[in-house]
């Protein structure tokens, strides 16, 4: 378990909460903002709101005009993290394991390629796998972009399990072994419960890049039927005629709603991709 | 089961670690194999276990040649230094998991792990996590997981070094107990000479990768082969000596000390020797007197030990019972017996 922060007595750390109280507000009064003008009409140039309204959280209920159901696209966006937190904690958890414990041919080439595609700037790729999706029929399609956004993240996520499976003593393999399990059941059943907490962070940190990644969606699958929450809230102020700032800021809110959810329920889980420990 | 090595070399890519080392060990036999740190103690064992293959060689459990067969299909527990145990399942799911990996019966895995569990008197603790346990009961549940499958063969790495002195005395006969029942041929890795003298039938002693010498302990106590041997056995150590020979007699290097010895009888004059004097024989009563001057006393309770250092400067020790006459800096004229004294050639070879 890790230890609990220890109060430091030798200073006085009113000082240091007042100054960081100072330089958030401004912050939190524009996160606080983003809500109440959601529910309320402010007239030109006041602060103060002077009437509740539910207007612009409408989306919810009427379909926009020429724009996507709001529930389809939330499934969308859902489907999308989903798959992609399973294919990377799939890929990551086997792929970790082999890269730290067995020796498997060019096993150094891997990890190096590994540290270099994760430093590699994925943008720069997009142009190059718009073809290819084009090319094999992916495109605008939701398979398409979980498959490439599942391949970009997936270095960070072996690497990471690399470094937790490093942590498990290799003498609990070697039992393991000995006692008469094969090498599969060993990981399966020995090894994945020790690493159990950065499975865990893996998968909610690959849950969260893919309900906010935005590029990739907006590029390689625009489409009505296939689009993402980021995207419709992009299109939402896309056009210059009449933009609607209050229903982009409800769907602002509606969209990082799940995330904060998710960050009460499983910050403590999060953590631990920092922490490494994995004491059970 | 009887375990054989025959011929067995390991080396890891180009350091040798194990060269053509021959072993054998009766079945339900105990044998220890002490020496060194860093000497291959393990790698002998993790071969036997299947861990690490042989470079050459083979390795035979009966007459079954298991030197390419898979840890798995060896059925050896095995109790490692550490414990391993699994932290995350309880104590009665880790002794139960080799035969929970054998697809056996629920009832039947539960009944199994009761009956081992009392066996080694940990009964009471089936539902406790490892991480909430003492060192001696973790080390019983390794000692419970290793046996359940009632395994051809035991090996134990240095199980005993992670516990405080009262409970490695506790765990050692407990073992030896528990090995003596279940008739298992069992191997004890061990650097702790005290540890393998009490605990084993047998005991084969080994230096950078070779076995020096394998006898029962009594036996390779009172006839060391090497002088690594004599200063390997013995608590307190044995103590040596240098001079030369002259007319079938031990000389020390300024001619103070003169030991007659029978062995010396064809050794030509001046040959570099080495003599080797274990406390108990000296100033308990012998033929030869030795002059010299206390420079060290420690009292172990029953009995005192001695550090005499002789006029060249070479320190004898003595274990005698305990007397409050002599302090450190006293004079004293104590005997030796010749007939327990060990002569060592140059490279060490007992003559
Ligand atoms: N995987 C390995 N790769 C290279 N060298 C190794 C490896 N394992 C062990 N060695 C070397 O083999 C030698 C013997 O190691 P081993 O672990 O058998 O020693 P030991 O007798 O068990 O020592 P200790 O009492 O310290 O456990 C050591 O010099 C060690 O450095
Ligand atoms: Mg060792």
């Amino acid at each position: 378990m890790a230890e609990k922060p220890q109060p430091s007595a030798n200073f006085s750390s009113l000082p240091v909460i007042l100054l960081l109280t100072l330089f958030s507000l401004p912050l939190v009064l524009m996160y606080a903002y983003l809500f109440i003008d959601t529910i309320s009409e402010t007239p030109v140039g006041s602060l103060i709101p002077n009437e509740f309204t539910l207007r612009h959280w409408s989306f919810l209920w009427q379909t926009k005009t020429g724009k996507p159901n709001i529930w389809l696209v939330t499934l969308n966006t859902f489907i999308f993290a989903s798959c992609i937190t399973a294919v990377i904690l799939t890929v990551a958890s086997m792929a970790g394991y082999v890269l730290s414990r067995l020796n498997v041919p060019a096993r150094g080439f891997f990890l190096a390629g590994v540290m270099v595609l994760h430093a590699f700037p994925s943008v720069t790729l997009i142009i190059a796998i718009f073809i290819v999706l084009q090319y094999i029929g992916l495109y605008n399609s939701l398979i398409g972009v979980i498959l490439v956004k599942a391949a970009i993240d997936l270095p960070l996520g072996i690497w990471l399990m690399k470094g937790f499976y490093d942590t498990v003593p290799w003498e609990i393999e070697m039992a393991g072994i000995v006692d008469g399990a094969s090498r599969f059941t060993v990981w399966r059943r020995l090894v994945l419960p020790q690493i159990k907490p950065a499975v865990m962070a893996l998968g909610l940190f690959s849950f969260l890049t893919g309900w906010s990644e935005f590029i990739l969606p907006q590029v390689l699958a625009p489409g009505a039927q296939v689009q993402v929450l980021s995207v419709y809230l992009a299109s939402l102020i896309i056009d210059d005629n009449n933009f609607d700032f209050g229903t982009f800021k409800a769907v602002g809110v509606f969209y990082v709603v799940p995330v904060l959810i998710l960050y009460v329920f499983f910050q403590k889980h999060l953590m631990n991709i920092y922490g490494g420990g994995t004491k059970g | 089961m009887r375990i054989l090595l025959d011929k067995f070399s390991k080396s890891f890519g180009s350091t040798k670690v194990i060269e053509d080392m021959n072993l054998e060990v009766a079945s339900g036999e105990m044998l220890a194999l002490l020496g060194p740190s860093g000497c291959g103690k393990s790698t002998t064992l993790f071969a036997v276990c299947g861990i690490h293959r042989p470079t050459s060689g083979r390795i035979l459990f009966g007459d079954r040649d298991v030197t390419n067969l898979p840890s798995q299909e060896r059925n050896v527990g095995v109790v490692f230094q550490s414990y391993a145990l699994y932290p995350h399942m309880t104590v009665e799911e880790n002794i139960g998991f080799p035969l929970m990996v054998k697809r056996a019966a629920a009832p039947d895995i539960k009944k199994q792990v009761a009956a081992i569990a009392a066996l080694v008197h940990i009964d009471n603790l089936l539902d406790r996590r490892p991480s909430q346990l003492s060192g001696g009961q973790q080390q019983r549940v390794a000692l419970a997981r290793a046996l359940i499958r009632r395994p051809d063969v035991l090996l134990l790495d240095e199980p005993l070094a992670n516990l405080d002195a009262k409970l490695r005395l506790e765990m050692r006969s407990e073992i030896r107990r528990l090995q003596r029942e279940t008739g298992i041929t069992a191997i004890l890795v061990t650097h702790d000479q005290v540890e393998a003298m009490s605990m084993c039938d047998r005991i084969a002693i080994m230096k950078s990768g070779e076995i020096v010498q394998i006898a029962t302990p009594s036996a390779m106590y009172n006839d060391p082969r090497t002088s690594f041997v004599a200063g390997f056995l013995g608590n307190p150590p044995i103590s040596f000596i240098k001079g030369t020979a002259f007319q079938g007699a031990f000389v020390s290097g300024d001619g103070h000390l003169k030991v007659p010895l029978a062995a010396l009888s064809g050794i030509s004059d001046d040959t570099p020797l080495t003599l080797g004097v274990r406390p108990e024989h000296f100033g308990t009563g012998g033929d030869i007197a030795v002059e010299g001057r206390i420079v060290f006393a420690e009292t172990q309770g029953r009995e005192n030990l001695y550090d005499v250092a002789l006029p060249d400067g070479s320190v004898l020790r003595s274990i005698q019972p305990v007397r409050n006459d002599i302090k450190p800096g006293d004079q004293v004229r104590w005997m030796l017996g010749s007939d327990a004294a060990f002569i060592f050639a140059e490279n060490g070879q007992r003559l």
